[in-house]
């Protein structure tokens, strides 16, 4: 393999440390032909192969090594530098090398876990070991750059995980700005009447919490507002928020909410009331609403529409309304970001054949959820969709949209308990009524979560194991009609059942927020393929991201529970409050640099950065880098057309090395064709 | 548009009203027909069941007729079963390479052959539906179907199996509901609509058909339906032929009309009713068809909706898909 290097030989002296990870990778590729061939590369002073490099015994490998031998630089091939990288810059530093001087080759997610074919795993690490090799031989010395973290943090989404982080981080005396989406805080937790297994009222626990977000001094709640654009990085993020008009003047506006009351106009509420419930054209979700002043709906207002009306202005005794009032930019900096944006429920409406929005009784989890509120429409009480008939016969189907290939493959974990607490509830509110609960498996993990479904056994509620195949007002028999039939499998009893019931609840599951895409683009960071935000390690980085400096928190994540989501609340808090504790975090010194003595003045790099880290200066006509700003993307490197931006640690002449590297077996014409 | 035209056995006896109003609603359309020349029967539901090789070989003769003659790379099967199996048989050729090849070998000896994905079987209210449009159908309307009362009647074959890329939704297609919409009638949402007729089940267990029959008929007839409009001449042809023999055996009295979708969309487009194979029914259309009105019916509020103080708002039906 030797003719072709582009190093020349004898340059450094690289120690390479092939990682077996278990049978991660020795199992799939021949560690020891790696390690055996990779001697023949003439910068290569030392080659091993050891079962973990990650151990302390493996690092101290290096570290040896690096004194005994006198190594200049380091190669280990092993699992993603997201996992061990710096753990081997650090080894690599007390041998007392620069850390920059090595180079990790990855040999797991992109090698061994892909293939069962040995023989092409084992090529294929030959030629990224030698690329590592290649490259690392031109590498320069490198120092970190310190970046104060701002102590300021924005939480976006005010419903029980933003709210907790908000908290936390404000109680331990830190600015907090929280932006919130609607008119008032308290997200899906202040729709809930009870929550599973303890059957708290939800709001008694809930709008303490959202008192004290209003009341802290720390926390600068911006309601019915939205996130615009997020420029910067960890530690200094630069934030516009657009505050949305709610056409009242907050500093005169006492929420009395007599216009709420005055006004003439009634809209179905579809976002707080679920649809079950009218509000008016200027509102406030609740009573308990913080802030509690109401927001003007202006799609549904008879002055906005029609251009006639005006009764909250002539009612209110403070002149609080305005309807000028336009939205608002506001532009502030923060160190940390918080992303808690809660989730969607599954719109039942994509399962035509359960009926939902045809069959008048058959409702939506959020839909009952409401109902059986006492601050709901029917005052708590378990009504049909006449609003006066109360039903004798309840059809509880869980898992609609959950675990289905044609909606979501996953499980939305809240639903079997919501189920279990609806029957419950139907058990408490109507004693005669029957409960009919169809289930796939009842999942019930959760401190005191199986001792609730137990209960519910005893009380009475009969559970059909069987996918509901249909739901239909189409009688068959005596005794269907006038009732919903629920047609479905019984698995237990391996019968097919038709059910005629009064009342069907559908258990939606839980779904990524209709627009998280949309939203993790913006604040440039990744959602799955269901669209739940990536935590940066499933499981021991659950609230980081693999964006520094942007946590998220609750069931923008994943489908969670109450307790879950709070304890990801303040967990972000947690890491929030370590970075600003820590005042300066140590930023890898990946920086564009501009020769400035070659550099033409084009100025095409300039409008390229999209960091506005490139400034030009008219005296000396040239471009340099502000290099506090500059996030090292490489853009500018690859469009400068004189050639004279580097970017530290990505070369030319080191990614060159690692191609060359990695074709080492590629016959001479594709060589000759490169330098055409 | 040009299209090959697959008319299937039945088309040509007892659902010749469906040919009949297919061909006279064609050019209202602009649709062109092609019939594919000595097409064979593709089987219908048995054939299947008894032999596959044979069976794949029959309805892919018909698919390499097709694909041979010149004209359009559509084609067209109004037929559900017909449908189905065409459809079936260029999924299957295309996946499974052993039936493929004794496929080949059964058409080479006829001197033909097949490429799987050559032909787009089409069924015809996908065709209307999907590649006239609504829009194009209602700018034909003439003679709107004011005041009657329709049950869309879809069958089992056309919407499934999903796992061909069906046009419609499996389970609650509308695209028949959207058509008939259009033609002015008063369209019902009929639950049954995608449930089986029964098919073949009148030959083996009559008791099992009639009671599927039973079953569809007293759900329009509970809906208030004045007809069922259909697009399947099996459908067509249990639900009109056996209505007598569902009266006898369950004591009921159901006077209820299947027609074609074909045939009502021919009448709001102004053809004369004899034109379009009317009267060839067991159970005559004509009293429906008196009870079309010249003026459009007062607009009544769907079921559920804030007739009194009380009542919890609907959910608004999802937008159209």
């Amino acid at each position: 393999m030797t003719e072709k290097q582009n190093s020349p030989a004898g340059q450094e002296k690289v120690g390479v440390y092939i990682c077996h990870c278990g049978s991660n990778i020795a199992g799939t590729i021949n560690v020891d032909e790696v390690s055996e061939w990779i001697k023949g590369n003439p910068n290569v002073e030392v080659s091993r192969n050891y079962e973990f490099m990650c151990s302390s015994t493996g690092q101290e490998l290096i570290e040896n090594d690096i004194k005994e031998k006198g190594l200049t630089r380091v190669v280990v091939a092993s699992c993603s530098p997201h996992m061990h990288e710096k753990t081997f810059r650090e080894a690599t530093e007390r041998g007392g090398l620069n850390p920059f001087l090595f180079e990790m080759a990855n040999i797991r997610e992109h090698d061994s876990w892909a293939t069962n074919n040995k023989e092409a795993a084992t090529a294929k690490a030959k030629a990224l070991v030698n690329a590592a090799v290649e490259r690392v031989v031109h590498h320069k010395p490198l120092e970190k750059i310190p970046v104060d973290i701002d102590p300021k943090t924005m939480v976006v989404g005010g419903g029980i995980a933003g709210i907790t982080a908000a908290l936390e981080l404000a109680e331990a005396g830190h600015h907090v700005y929280l932006v919130e989406r609607e008119g008032t805080i308290g997200g899906h937790m202040a729709q809930i009447d009870k929550t599973f297994p303890t059957l708290d009222c939800s709001a008694c626990i809930l709008t303490p919490k959202m008192v004290d977000v209003g009341q802290n001094e720390n926390i600068t709640l911006l309601s019915y507002s939205e996130v615009e654009s997020v420029d910067g990085y960890i530690g200094n993020f630069n934030i516009t928020v657009r505050k949305k008009a709610r056409c009242v003047d907050e500093e005169l506006c006492t929420s009395c909410g007599i216009c709420e009351e005055k006004c003439p106009q009634k809209v179905v509420d579809n976002n707080y009331g679920a649809g079950l419930s009218y509000r008016k054209a200027i509102y406030r979700a609740f009573p308990q609403a913080v802030p509690g002043y109401p927001v003007l709906d202006k799609e549904n207002c008879t002055y906005f529409q029609t251009g006639k009306c005006k009764v909250c202005e002539k009612v209110c005794p403070t002149n609080a309304i305005n309807y000028e009032q336009e939205d608002q930019l506001l532009n502030f900096n923060v160190g940390n970001i918080i992303l808690a944006t809660g989730y969607d429920l599954f719109d039942a409406r994509k399962i035509p054949q359960y009926g939902y929005g045809r069959l008048p009784n058959v409702f939506s989890s959020l839909e009952f959820e409401r109902m059986v509120n006492a601050s709901g429409p029917t005052g708590g009480h378990i009504l049909l969709r006449d609003g006066e008939t109360e039903p004798k016969t309840i059809a509880i189907v869980h898992c609609v949209g959950s675990r289905d290939q044609n909606h979501n493959e996953y499980c939305s974990k809240v639903c079997c308990m919501y189920s279990l607490k609806f029957a419950h509830l139907v058990h408490e509110h109507l004693p005669e009524a029957e409960v009919y609960n169809y289930y796939i498996d009842m999942r019930t993990p959760g401190k005191g979560y199986e001792e609730f479904y137990h209960r519910l056994l005893k009380e009475g509620t009969h559970f059909i194991r069987g996918r509901v195949a249909e739901i239909t007002d189409a009688d068959r028999k005596p005794g269907e009609e006038g009732k919903l039939i629920v047609q479905s499998e019984n698995t237990l009893l391996g019968v097919q059942q038709r059910n005629p019931v009064d009342m069907v609840i559908l258990s939606a599951g839980i779904e990524a927020r209709h627009d998280s895409e949309k939203v993790s683009k913006l604040f440039k960071m990744g959602c799955d393929y269901d669209g739940f935000f990536n935590e940066r390690h499933p499981k021991l980085a659950p609230v980081s991201t693999m964006t520094d400096g942007i946590f998220i928190a609750g069931a923008c994540q994943g489908p969670k529970d109450i307790p879950d989501t709070v304890a990801q609340g303040g967990a972000a808090a947690s890491q929030v409050a370590k970075l600003i504790s820590q005042g300066t975090v140590m930023m890898e010194p990946v920086r564009a640099s501009i020769r400035e003595d070659e550099c033409s003045g084009c100025r095409i790099c300039n409008n390229l950065c999209p960091y506005n880290a490139i400034e030009y200066d008219e005296e000396k006509k040239v471009s340099h880098v502000v290099t506090a700003l500059c996030q090292g993307c490489g853009t500018c490197v690859a469009a400068c057309p004189s050639g004279v931006i580097d970017g530290a640690h990505f070369t030319n002449t080191q990614i060159l090395a690692e191609l060359e590297g990695i074709l080492w077996d590629m016959p001479t014409e594709m060589t000759v064709m490169e330098e055409v | 548009m040009k299209y090959g035209y697959y008319p299937g056995c039945s088309l040509e006896k007892n659902a010749r009203a469906y040919h009949v109003s297919t061909m006279a609603v064609a050019e209202p359309l602009g649709i062109e027909f092609v019939e594919v020349e000595d097409w064979n029967c593709c089987g219908a539901t048995e054939m299947m069941a008894i032999e596959k090789i044979p069976a794949f070989a029959l309805i892919s003769r018909n698919l390499a007729l097709a694909a041979k003659q010149n004209g359009s790379t559509n084609l067209v099967a109004p037929c559900s079963a017909c449908y189905l199996n065409l459809k079936k048989a260029d999924h299957y050729l295309a996946e499974d390479k052993g039936l493929r090849a004794k496929v080949d070998t059964a058409l080479e000896a006829g001197g033909l052959s097949y490429q799987p994905g050559t032909i787009n079987v089409q069924h015809l209210l996908e065709t209307i539906a999907v590649d006239i449009g609504y829009d194009a159908v209602e700018e034909r309307v003439v003679k709107p179907l004011y005041s009657l009362r329709v049950a869309p009647y879809y069958g089992c074959l056309v919407p499934r199996p999903a796992t061909m890329q069906s046009f419609d939704d499996p389970e609650h297609p509308t695209s028949l509901d959207k058509i008939l919409q259009r033609l002015g009638a008063t369209v019902i949402d009929y639950p049954l609509k995608a449930q089986c007729c029964g098919g073949h089940m009148t030959q083996i267990s009559e008791d099992t058909a009639l009671e599927l029959i039973r079953r569809l008929l007293k759900n329009a007839a509970d809906c208030e339906a004045d007809m069922i409009a259909t697009l399947c001449p099996m459908c067509q042809l249990n639900l009109d032929a056996y209505q007598d023999a569902v009266n006898a055996h369950f004591g009921t009295d159901y006077q209820i009309p299947i027609v074609y979708f074909t045939q009502l969309m021919g009448l709001a487009f102004g053809i004369p009713a004899k034109e379009l194979g009317f009267g060839k029914e067991f159970v005559s259309a004509q009293p429906a068809l008196d009870k079309i009105t010249e003026e459009a019916p007062k607009p009544v509020r769907t079921r559920g909706r804030g007739k009194q103080k009380a009542e919890l708002p609907m959910p608004t039906q999802l937008e159209e898909r």
